[in-house]
């Protein structure tokens, strides 16, 4: 496709000065376009005659109520964050990546495997190359739709869907065959799931008797180093500009192709490391429907971080809640989580029908700002 | 069937009244999409629409009975979402790849909600019986791979042709081609290019309730939680694969669900091949088509362009 189809979530053109009242715009619609959701979702609750007060009690009661609900959260909300990465660099090069879930398994797959296949090896070696080895592998399953992309015009949206699809087989081939654990198979359950980590892998917990895990740690620095690449760099500067303007960035000779290559392999990689973290951090095996719709509910994150990679750490944190505190809604008053995905696919609809707001506000500015 | 082989004449007639039968969600889906994007809305939320439409046509038939009700239940489902993603794309002209993602996360969603709270268990209704046509259904082979089918599969290849005459041969899907292609010069003729693009998107997307319902009811006769499992994302590659036209769209969805009904084929008559790797075929195959198929060129120019006037 040639057409321009640039993600705008932010004015274009940078001010100077910082305005309090830009930051309260651009934090407060996403916020609104939140708040507008759950009303609808709390108006679908009453309709089916639940009560929507006790259900979102409970769903904050579920992250606020327990320490361990609310290291919960911040569990879910690694692979967001780091999904959220990949989506901040692909979608600011205009390059649409649907395929996380697809690189999830990527890296995934690759993290047990590797750490299955050298597991004599001292944690020291085996851990750093084992999330090196899942970056790649997820970079891999996001390098195929961005060549196809850029050297036969395969829409990427189309490719990396049909990506997805074929991650998932791949997986439910190996952890039925090649990658099944051998003491299920010893004991006759054949689980499909791989066998347990070795223990020099896993990464290790900085909360004892919960699940949160270092992997929150490295997510938040790689955010930080992903806004520097973006802003401080100039391979981040041409991928920007690639997605504001694709002709413009042709003209003054920048190699379009490449930049979308690259932006949707990083992304394919960032995706990657989610399903590291996940298989090594979290369930120390992998484990069908590791997933978790990650790959979707990271664009979310994203989305509403207006895709900025250090505005993707609070939205991952709260999306990660959200999910915490769906299960625990479920469990108590007895109201599907289910109602937390289509709240979800609301607010996507409305930050992204918000950008309307956002583009008119900044267009009625131009007009009126002083010449400088 | 100990001694039937793949290459065997009932084999073959199976596979083929298969792919018949499977092709008829693609269809549906794929024509209402090529519709969507013709007139420059790329919906990604087929397969968020399908789904709900499949809950509505099942949910509606287990409590009335009544299949017909069910497919209205379906239509109006497909109506209201198509409407929900014209707001979004159309009126406050957002992101149409994203937006569609969002509406798919709806559908999923709600549609799941909507099936734990009212009905819970796995339950099947009657659907759609196998009706034979008179004659045509008697011819040998041919027959019974065309004609012995259930009244959704026979709609939806009617809807094909009706497509086609409707695309290329009234005023109504000619402006939708003008408003796809170039939306500044629509407008200056007095089209309503915003007009236009809603009943574009609330077609396709009741064509996508339609296919919903088709899976449900003349298919499977239950619903489960994602029931669909990605067939709307088939159905949005169909549209790029077969060009935007409506014949070849049918061929690609006859090609893909012949990959499908062989991989089933080949599992029931314990051909030795792994049932993941079988699965995966289709969609290798569809990447692969994608990569070497029909130029890019009749690609409705705006499409995924959000139209403001006073641009270009």
């Amino acid at each position: 496709m040639s057409s321009p189809r640039a993600v705008e979530t932010s004015p274009p053109g940078r001010r100077r000065t910082f305005e309090w009242k830009d930051l309260a715009f651009r934090v407060g619609l996403p916020v609104l376009a939140m708040l507008i959701a759950m009303l609808i979702g709390a108006a679908m609750l009453l309709l089916l005659k639940a009560d929507a007060l006790q259900a979102y009690a409970a769903l904050v009661a579920g992250v606020f109520g327990s320490v361990y609900g609310f290291t919960q959260s911040l569990v879910k909300a690694t692979p967001l964050l780091l999904v959220g990465l990949g989506i901040c660099i692909s979608f600011r090069a205009s390059v649409i990546n649907i395929g996380g879930e697809g690189q999830i398994i990527a890296g995934a797959l690759m993290a047990t495997w590797f750490s299955l296949a050298f597991r004599e090896w001292p944690g020291w070696l085996l851990l750093p190359a084992t999330m090196t080895m899942g970056f790649f592998a997820g970079a891999a399953w996001g390098f195929i739709p961005g060549i196809l992309k850029a050297r036969l015009r395969v829409n990427e949206i189309l490719s990396t869907v049909m990506m997805n699809a074929i991650g998932v087989q791949l997986m439910n081939f190996l952890l039925r065959g090649p990658l099944i654990d051998p003491a299920g198979v010893r004991a006759g359950t054949f689980l499909h799931q791989s066998e347990s980590l070795p223990e020099q892998v896993w990464l290790p917990r900085l909360v004892p008797q919960t699940l949160l895990h270092a992997g929150a740690v490295i997510a938040v620095v790689l955010a930080i180093a992903v806004y520097i690449f973006l802003w401080r760099t100039t391979i981040g500067y041409r991928i920007r500009a690639v997605g504001l303007n694709r002709e413009a960035s042709r003209c003054s000779g920048i190699n379009v192709p490449l930049y979308q290559v690259l932006s949707l392999t990083l992304a394919g990689g960032f995706a990657g490391l989610a399903g590291v973290v996940e298989v090594i951090g979290v369930q120390h095996r992998l484990l069908e429907g590791i997933t978790s719709g990650y790959g979707f509910s990271g664009i979310v994150a994203a989305l509403f971080g207006g895709l900025h990679p250090l505005g993707a750490i609070p939205a991952s944190w709260l999306f990660g809640s959200l999910l915490v505190g769906a299960d625990k809604m479920q469990r108590a008053v007895q109201v599907p989580s289910a109602l937390i995905d289509t709240v979800l696919g609301l607010v996507v609809m409305f930050v992204v029908g918000s950008t309307l707001l956002s583009r008119r506000r900044a267009a009625r500015r131009a007009l009126t700002a002083p010449e400088n | 069937m100990a001694d039937t082989t793949i290459f065997s004449l009932p084999a073959a007639v199976g596979i083929l009244s298969s792919a018949v039968r499977l092709a008829t969600p693609y269809l549906f889906a794929a024509v209402g999409e090529a519709i969507a994007q013709s007139s420059g809305v790329l919906n990604l939320g087929v397969d968020g629409i399908m789904l709900l439409g499949a809950f509505a046509s099942f949910f509606v038939t287990l409590s009335t009975g009544s299949v017909w009700l069910g497919v209205l239940a379906a239509m109006v489902v497909g109506l209201l979402m198509g409407l929900l993603m014209s707001v979004i794309s159309v009126t406050f002209k957002a992101e149409q790849g994203i937006s569609g993602i969002g509406l798919y996360m709806f559908g999923l969603g709600l549609s799941s909600l909507l099936f734990k709270v009212t009905v819970g268990t796995v339950k099947t209704v009657t659907g759609f019986q196998t009706v034979k046509i008179p004659i045509l259904g008697d011819i040998p082979v041919l027959g019974e791979i065309l004609f012995q089918q259930s009244l959704p599969v026979y709609g939806a290849f009617l809807v094909v042709p009706l497509a086609w005459w409707f695309l290329d041969r009234t005023t109504w899907g000619l402006k939708i081609k003008a408003v796809g292609h170039t939306p500044a010069a629509a407008d200056s003729l007095g089209v309503s290019v915003v007009r236009v693009r809603y009943a574009g998107v609330c077609l396709g997307a009741v064509l996508a309730g339609l296919a919903g319902a088709s899976l449900s009811l003349a298919m499977v006769n239950l619903f489960q939680e994602n029931l669909t499992a990605g067939m709307g994302f088939i159905a949005v590659a169909l549209v790029y694969f077969g060009g935007w036209r409506p014949v070849t769209i049918m061929g690609g969805a006859l090609l893909f669900s012949f990959m499908n009904a062989l991989q089933l084929w080949m599992q029931v008559l314990g051909v030795k091949i792994p049932s993941e790797l079988a699965v995966m075929l289709p969609y290798v195959l569809t990447i692969a088509v994608l990569a070497v198929g029909p130029s890019p060129a009749r690609e409705p120019t705006a499409l995924n362009r959000p139209f403001e006037r006073g641009e270009h």
